[in-house]
């Protein structure tokens, strides 16, 4: 019996939670709903394009291992000698 | 041994990183600041439950959910830049920032995702104290999260709390707390959300300011000037004060920035601090003789460098050209050419260990590990000048002076400016004569524009004035670049300038038009 409450009170605590948002989404002013359009917009640019076309993460890209990244960049830490401005 | 560093590469690099990074601080600072005032005009309605002052909450509260909308995200592109543009550097950095970003990313995921819903959605659903504890919740999470974020960045101005593994190349944390309250990063914070209080109340009075000059909304206009003016006030106060506190931290720690800071070539005891100068046009650094005279002009106030920095006028203060071939026995800092040795006797030591590790030597590399890395002294004394190994000359641990002034003495002036802004209009608003000034109200406009250059201002000195180093002392930023084509970045710098220049037309174009559309009856 105490299971079943606490499951009711459980379901209905999600369920308020749930309706709490799907209200505030479907009654939201114009404005609101223009920068979740560009909310939407822009997260898709970054992680679908940008993220996966134009920014891969190198390191993980390009070696197998965490052994092989750190002697790239132990190499790297040795070899170049350059000064920027 | 030396492999050429293609410098475009670097450029567009940091153009790049630069670029976003502006951008990103665009929408930052507004949240920081406005999310506080909005919250402290609902504290009043709560209190009053004049619905006059639930109204004025709800329209600010409008312009701080367009900017933190529009804004949301945009930080995240850094961190993309970190793992292709400069891979050497984030696995060069290993776990130092990653605490930090995590705690960010889990504080802002759920910051976003339920108070800030409550605050938009929960009007008339919650009750009007659950509803006002979310909004100061906002406000004091949407500053927390901005603490991760700088500490991290004061790790790169002043690193401490961790050592250098051979084995990984990799830095790693032994001391959280070092990390977390380097001085750095306490002065950091402090200045910069005081900062982003202040730019959020200057938004607040410019855009009442408007809403005056147009005859509309007097009540409201003149209580949120009231409340912003005064919030800007002690705000600008405390700016300047962690403006100090940064200054004499740098002293110490940035002692190259800091000279820069100023154009200061030779120090003094009782050296005066420049409250406006131009500098002689020059594409070189300068470091010679000729350089003793490098202003066009300038007005000094006497002393004030002395004792800004060590609390008195006997104190000396060095300048570029001291800290080169002197150092600063004071403060313990070496001349540059001694670090610059010392650098590469660390280098050599790597070097070493990196030969030892290629042929399977393991005795060899054991004891260099448990000699030199794993001795205090070698990282204290040695390794801690890692990266002026790679410096050609001296004159190259020198950032570009004159966008350093500049930078600086722009920040501050306007910094002093925005301090007057806010006292005559708290005047004008108790002499109730604020609506006949005009001339006042425009001022208050046009400091919306203005207030924003003195924060990006801040980052400009930050950031430029560190340079060569993107850690200082250990990394330059040419060995922190990867080895990409410089064709590509320049092809994601132009999407980003594309994408952030969209972004911000987007939210200037929906924030105008709330405004115009003004508070709702």
């Amino acid at each position: 019996m105490f299971m079943e409450t606490g499951q009711k009170k459980s379901s209905s605590l999600v369920a308020r939670v749930f309706r709490f948002y799907y209200e505030g989404f479907t009654t939201m002013s114009s404005w609101g709903r223009k920068v979740w359009i560009i909310i939407i917009i822009k997260l898709f640019i970054l992680f679908f394009i940008l993220k996966i076309f134009f920014f891969p993460d190198l390191l993980k890209k390009n070696f197998e291992n965490d052994a092989q990244r750190s002697e790239y960049v132990l190499d790297q830490l040795t070899k170049t000698t350059v000064a920027d401005d | 041994m030396i492999d050429a560093v293609d410098l475009s590469l670097v450029d567009w690099s940091r153009a790049q990183f630069a670029l976003t990074a502006m951008y990103h601080w665009l929408f930052v600072p507004l949240t920081l600041g406005l999310s506080f005032i909005v919250a402290m005009m609902e504290t009043i309605y709560v209190r009053t439950g004049r619905e006059e002052w639930k109204r004025m909450t709800r329209f600010w509260m409008t312009l701080f959910g367009i900017n933190f909308a529009i804004g949301v995200a945009t930080g995240i592109i850094l961190e993309f830049e970190f793992g292709t543009n400069w891979s050497n550097y984030s696995w060069f950095v290993g776990d130092i920032f990653g605490a930090p970003l995590a705690i960010e990313g889990i504080l802002a995921f759920f910051l976003e995702s339920t108070f800030v819903a409550v605050m938009f959605f929960g009007w008339n659903k919650v009750g009007k104290k659950f509803h006002l504890t979310s909004t100061w919740l906002v406000a004091v999470g949407a500053n927390l999260s901005a603490l991760w974020i700088l500490v991290a960045n004061a790790w790169m101005q002043n690193p401490v709390g961790m050592v250098f593994n051979p084995e990984t190349a990799r830095n790693e944390m032994v001391n959280f707390w070092a990390v977390l309250f380097n001085q750095v990063a306490v002065d950091k914070f402090l200045h910069t959300i005081f900062s982003g209080f202040l730019l959020g109340s200057v938004f607040v009075m410019g855009v009442s300011a408007w809403l005056m000059l147009k005859k509309r909304e007097e009540w409201l206009a003149k209580r949120s000037i009231l409340i912003s003016a005064i919030f800007g006030l002690l705000s600008s106060l405390m700016v300047a004060f962690t403006g100090d506190m940064s200054a004499k931290t740098l002293a110490q720690v940035q002692p190259v920035k800091f000279a820069s800071m100023e154009a200061l070539y030779d120090g003094s005891k009782d050296a005066g601090l420049v409250a406006f100068g131009i500098l002689k046009k020059s594409d070189e650094k300068i470091l010679d003789e000729k350089a003793a005279s490098n202003f066009v002009m300038k007005i000094k106030i006497p002393g004030l460098l002395s004792i800004m920095t060590g609390g008195s006028r006997d104190v000396f203060v060095p300048g570029i050209r001291d800290l080169i071939n002197n150092g600063d026995q004071n403060r313990n800092i070496l001349p540059i050419p001694e670090m610059m040795q010392r650098g590469k006797f660390a280098k050599g030591v790597l070097d070493d260990y990196k030969r030892a590790r290629l042929v399977g030597n393991r005795d060899q590399y054991d004891v260099i590990r448990r000699e030199y890395f794993e001795n205090k002294t070698f990282f204290n004394e040695y390794f801690r000048y890692f990266g002026y190994a790679f410096l050609n000359s001296p004159e190259d641990a020198v950032p570009n002076v004159q966008v350093s002034f500049y930078s600086f003495h722009l920040m501050v002036m306007l910094g002093f400016f925005f301090i007057l802004v806010c006292v005559l209009a708290l005047i004008m608003l108790f002499r109730n004569n604020l609506v006949k000034n005009k001339w006042f109200l425009w001022i208050m406009l046009i400091s919306i524009p203005l207030v924003y250059i003195s924060s990006e201002a801040g980052w400009i000195l930050a950031e430029m004035g560190r340079q060569p180093w993107i850690i200082q002392n250990l990394m330059p930023v040419s060995v922190a670049v990867s080895q990409i084509s410089a064709g590509s970045v320049l092809t994601t710098f132009i999407l980003f300038a594309v994408l952030f220049t969209a972004l911000l037309a987007a939210e200037v174009s929906i924030m105008v038009k709330q405004i115009k559309t003004g508070p709702k009856h």
